[in-house]
């Protein structure tokens, strides 16, 4: 026997390891430690071994017991709690108990996020009427009954003097009529436009900013609208000015940005120009300040528009303005 | 707005390449939308060379030609031209080419003979007015070379999006001198001399022959007239019929060419009338009045009103002014006398007679947006001399220029100061007054930081120094100026209440698996009956549109209902039998039809399908009125809003709801909407199979209820104690009713701080007609533990109180 003890140690521990359940640890405790276990046997046997060994042996015996003693206790401690804490395993892969979601409208969505834009940049929000009167839509803003500019909005009519509104633009003179600059606004809701086609809803969203101040330029307008669409695409797109006409602007601008879907590299979205048009804006005109009785001595002003299914289009790569309203659960889960 | 390079070359000299021609065109602000190549419709007509011709054997008048086309081996083409010879390049459409006037080439049998494409005429392929037999091309163009290329011929047709401020620049001169300005700037436009050739003056005066009244200067500020003799009306001659093709008018005869070809030239419309057919050669400027009807030249009868502006001679109105002009005095085949009409009218009583009468005409769409008064006689000249020329006439000595008001030419005061603050640039007067000169601006300085402007009388859109600001940048650049940032006051205003709770509303219901949805705010006016609305229900109160797209848009909608129910229609029709939508949007009442409609925002929401689907830890059910409910209950919880009420909603708030499976939802008695089920008979209208379920509130009801601030409340010290009543009553007894006893009878003791229903049992063992509610009981002090024994009598006398009041049974 070549130090025996030595053996049983060993493979007693790396059978205490093993054991996995409280069963198994009561056998390694009764084939080691019971009356007709390895140990118990050993401990036996010393009375055989030559005298000047047995006092060694004896008492190693008796430390190796007393060692496994507790290490099967404390195996059955940990098991014990163990089990207490966690029930049978799982098998994790199974799908779980789903109570569902749902989402914004992606309409909604990218409304949120320009009106958040402008709300860290000091605007207010304001919202108006979706019918509107012929002053508040077309007078107020300069574009008097009979302008060729009112071919620019094919309008929905309610009676003579009632319309749908063409635009958010409303909101400019119904606001500095109830307030004295300095104005930071930004108007958000529906329009609407007697045209439908694979570009055109009769419906659309839109968001109107104003901006009156003393000292307000041109050059602030695009510092503006720059941080804007920086904010709302990255801060390498690109933008140009680009001269423009609206009754209730001059000078008056359309906004072209990079093609956000080529970068600029000429596609189809962007009629391989490189270029799309996404704002209408300028500075706003002397007629719609003396409608509202402000000084256009004293003050200047920048007022802009944004088509928001179009800034959803090139944000989420919507290819078909209709989808917006035909309300397929399988498109509004995209977003 | 249509113009051609080759139209704009004979003003003003271009030499880029066209894409870059429109690219400058698009910043100096008259947007192109296309660039187009106008021989495109060549493309499949090759050169082509006649290696033989024959004698058709079926027909005198056609030949058989082998023709090399450079595809391969030489083809079989009959031809009927006179001209057609051996070794002759000709002009010749492979099959599948589409020639001008729709005329398809391809592969066929002529009298017997395969023909595998066509020779063509110049006329043909509209390059010359020679029909007599097919081209005979020069040079040595190699078989198969494109027609274009070898008669090296291109020319680009710019289509420009022309905003309305713009009436200068619908014209090709117009265009032209813009780009003089900005595309190949420095250049000004060449005009044609107009000076009318001596040998075609006729000693006559026209003032011997006609006379022009002007009843009404502010309407027709300028009225210029020419007369011609001895013209001979017929076809246009080929490049004057080529011109106005190329931008889209179609030839009608030489002399209303000439008129609209100085049209499409100058901006200047022109009206050629037969000076025979005008009563006493007058023209007499002047409203109706009186007259009530008028055939224009398109022989339709227009009414008139009172106010339009007319033409007339001695007798009668021969012309809308500035609109059309009328049958009884166009030019025909046997006119021989005519008088040029070149009048500059009112912007606004134009455009009303335009809509009123339903025309829209070039010269409408021109004098609708203003016309340069100075522009009349030139471009009066400019028609006579064209017309002298085509339509071999004679001129009258002079002409008339009835001008009775002579317009001032627009001058602004320009200050330099303001200016710089509205662009934020700091231009000084002289880079200003050279800025403006460019495009034609008269400059003179006034003071130190003021300019005098003289505007050029074509620039109609130019009348106040913003105006001007818009020139100068327009011409600097817009993104040479530079951009800046201005200060913002940190001083705000709060967020309106409406849109942070709407916001609030959104999130909770996406959070309970709603969907988004936004449905166009027109919809059909039988969504009434479909939603079985009475006659008088008030909800049939709706805004009509009076020029809907469709019947399907004419109204709008006075509940946000329809709209969900036709998106579950369209999304069942996907085979999406489960789905939760819900939409927040405004429906409208009409008041009466001058004054703006009620409108009111509204929550909407509809489920239908299965409350769980099928999975390994569930079976398909289907959802049902208590889904609904616990949804409305959560929204309004999450809201805020706790313990609202619920009723069974009369019939006549929700006719559209099925009887029985509808309630009203209100709190402090303020009614905040209704939820139910949809009745079968509406479902069948809306084209549904499946139940479904809605819920509608009014969101300024709903945001009344919100607590305005949430006071919080320090926990509770000790433990509480349940203890449970089973009542046994009759089934038609509202829960609601119990729950709302027990509340009562708890406001009396402040031990009670929670009641439930936890179980509910109808049928056997129990009596027919009756049902086992049990209800727990929760119990807290704020001072000490509760045990069983102290809340014994209490919870005795509450059961037994609600036994009494409902007659109740308690189990056995």
């Amino acid at each position: 026997m070549e130090n025996p003890i030595n053996d049983i140690e060993n493979q007693a521990f790396e059978e205490i390891q093993a054991a996995k359940t409280s069963e198994d640890l009561e056998m390694v405790s009764i084939r080691y430690l019971g009356r007709k276990g390895i140990l118990t046997a050993f401990l036996r046997s010393i009375s055989s071994l030559p005298e000047d060994q047995r006092p060694d042996a004896g008492k190693n015996a008796n430390l190796l017991k007393t060692k496994l003693e507790k290490a099967i206790q404390q195996s059955r401690t940990t098991m014990k709690a163990n089990k207490a804490d966690n029930g049978p395993e799982v098998d994790v892969t199974l799908p779980g108990r789903r109570r569902g979601h749902g989402s914004l409208h992606p309409v909604t969505q990218v409304l949120d996020e320009i009106c958040g834009i402008f709300l860290r940049l000091g605007f207010d929000i304001v919202e108006g009427p979706e019918v509107e009167t012929d002053y508040y839509n077309f007078e107020a803003l300069n574009i008097p009954k009979y302008h060729p500019a009112r071919d620019m909005q094919d309008t929905f009519y309610v009676s003579d003097n009632i319309v749908l509104r063409t635009h958010t633009s409303p909101s400019q003179p119904r606001t500095m009529e109830k307030t004295d600059p300095p104005v930071r606004i930004i108007s958000a809701g529906k329009v609407f436009r007697c045209d439908s086609d694979l570009t055109h809803t009769p419906m659309f969203h839109q968001i109107e900013g104003l901006m009156v101040d003393e000292n307000i330029s041109f050059g602030d307008l695009k510092g503006i609208l720059t941080t804007f669409v920086h904010q709302f695409f990255d801060d390498k797109t690109q933008l140009r000015f680009r001269p423009s006409y609206f009754p209730f602007t001059e000078p008056s601008a359309e906004v072209d940005i990079q093609c956000v879907m080529c970068r600029g590299e000429g596609c189809r979205v962007c009629s391989r120009t490189g270029w799309l048009e996404v704002l209408g804006s300028g500075m706003v005109h002397p007629a719609v300040f003396e409608n509202v009785g402000y000084d256009t001595k004293k003050y200047t002003g920048f007022a802009f528009g944004v088509g928001i299914e179009r800034m959803a289009m090139l944000k989420y790569g919507i290819d078909d303005i209709r989808k917006y309203f035909e309300n397929d659960v399988r498109f509004l889960g995209q977003f | 707005m249509k113009v051609s390079l080759s139209w704009i070359k004979e003003y003003i000299q271009m030499d880029l390449e066209p894409d870059e021609i429109a690219s400058r065109l698009t910043m100096a602000g008259l947007e192109v939308d296309t660039v187009e190549n106008l021989y495109d419709y060549l493309d499949g007509i090759v050169a082509a060379r006649v290696l033989d011709v024959k004698q058709h054997p079926g027909a005198d008048k056609l030949t058989c030609c082998m023709v090399d086309t450079g595809s391969g081996d030489p083809v079989q083409i009959v031809c009927g031209a006179p001209n057609v010879r051996r070794g002759m390049l000709s002009a010749c459409a492979l099959p599948g080419t589409v020639l001008p006037g729709d005329l398809k080439i391809k592969k066929s049998k002529l009298r017997g003979e395969v023909s595998e494409g066509m020779l063509c005429s110049a006329a043909e392929l509209l390059l010359d007015a020679d029909a007599s037999g097919i081209m005979d091309l020069a040079g040595d163009h190699a078989p198969g070379t494109p027609l274009q290329q070898a008669l090296d011929i291109s020319d680009t047709l710019f289509e420009i999006d022309l905003t309305p401020n713009r009436p200068d620049c619908l014209s090709v001169m117009g265009v032209a001198r813009e780009m003089g300005a900005f595309v190949q700037p420095n250049q000004k436009i060449v005009k044609p001399d107009v000076t009318l050739p001596q040998q075609r003056i006729r000693s006559q005066s026209i003032h011997d022959h006609a006379r022009v009244d002007i009843k009404d200067p502010d309407l027709c500020p300028r009225y210029s007239a020419g007369l011609l003799f001895d013209v001979t009306v017929g076809p246009s001659p080929f490049w004057l019929r080529r011109r106005l093709e190329s931008v889209g008018l179609s030839s009608i005869n030489n002399v209303v060419d000439a008129t609209n070809f100085v049209m499409m030239e100058t901006g200047q419309p022109l009206h050629a009338f037969d000076y025979d057919n005008l009563a006493q050669g007058q023209i007499v400027v002047q409203k109706a009045g009186n007259t009530m009807e008028f055939t224009t030249l398109d022989s339709k009868v227009h009414k008139l009103e009172p106010d339009m502006l007319m033409i007339c001679d001695g007798q009668r109105p021969v012309a809308l002014a500035g609109v059309m002009g009328g049958e009884n005095s166009e030019i025909s085949q046997n006119t021989t006398r005519v008088l040029i009409e070149s009048a500059c009218f009112n912007p606004v009583s134009i455009r009303r007679t335009a809509k009123r009468t339903g025309i829209a005409t070039d010269a409408s769409h021109r004098f609708e947006r203003g016309m340069d008064p100075d522009g009349t006689v030139y471009a009066l000249k400019r028609a006579m001399t064209l017309i002298a020329d085509i339509c071999d006439a004679a001129i009258a000595a002079d002409i008339i220029d009835a001008y009775p008001v002579q317009l001032e030419p627009v001058r602004i005061d320009l200050d330099i100061r303001a200016l710089n603050i509205r662009l934020g640039t700091d231009f000084s007067s002289d880079e200003i007054a050279r800025i403006l000169e460019s495009v034609e601006f008269g400059v003179h300085p006034y003071s130190q930081d003021q300019l005098t402007v003289s505007v050029p009388s074509f620039r109609v859109d130019v009348t106040r120094p913003e105006d001007l600001s818009e020139e100068v940048a327009r011409i600097w650049g817009y993104n040479q100026v530079k951009t800046t940032y201005p200060p913002i006051p940190a001083k705000g205003r709060p967020l309106d209440p409406v849109i942070l709770t709407r916001g609030a509303i959104r999130r909770i219901l996406i959070g309970l698996s709603f969907y988004e949805a936004i449905n166009y705010n027109f919809i059909s006016k039988d969504f009434c009956d479909r939603l079985l609305l009475p006659e008088s229900d008030f909800r049939r109160n709706v805004v009509e549109i009076l020029n809907p797209l469709s019947d399907q848009m004419s109204v709008l909608r006075t509940s946000l209902l329809p709209g969900l129910l036709e998106n579950m229609r369209k999304n069942n029709a996907q085979q999406t039998d489960t789905i939760h939508l819900f939409e927040i949007g405004k429906i409208f009442f009409s008041t009466n039809k001058e004054t703006l409609p009620t409108e009111m925002e509204m929550v909407a929401g509809l489920i239908t399908g299965n409350r769980t689907h099928q999975a390994w830890y569930s079976k398909k059910q289907p959802l049902d009125f208590f889904d609904l409910k616990g949804m409305m209950e959560d929204l309004l919880e999450a809201l805020g809003i706790f313990d609202a009420d619920y009723n069974r909603s009369e019939h006549s708030a929700c006719p559209y709801l099925e009887s029985g499976q509808g309630a009203r939802v209100s709190k402090n008695n303020t009614v905040l909407g209704h939820l139910g089920k949809i009745a079968t008979p509406v479902l069948k209208k809306f084209g549904l199979k499946q139940r479904a379920y809605v819920f509608e509130l009014d969101l300024t009801a709903v945001m009344g209820q919100v607590p305005q601030q949430i006071q919080s409340v320090p926990l509770p010290r000790f433990p509480s104690i349940s203890q449970d009543v089973t009542l046994i009553v009759d089934q038609q007894i509202p829960v609601g009713d119990i729950m709302g006893q027990m509340k009562t009878i708890a406001g009396n003791h402040a031990l009670v701080e929670d009641m439930f229903l936890f179980d509910l049992f109808e049928g056997s063992p129990l009596a027919e007609g009756k049902k086992s509610l049990s209800f727990r009981i929760v119990y807290r002090s704020e001072v000490k533990t509760l045990n069983e024994k102290s809340i014994r009598k209490l919870h005795a006398a509450i059961s037994s109180r609600l036994v009494e009041i409902f007659h109740a049974d308690l189990p056995e």
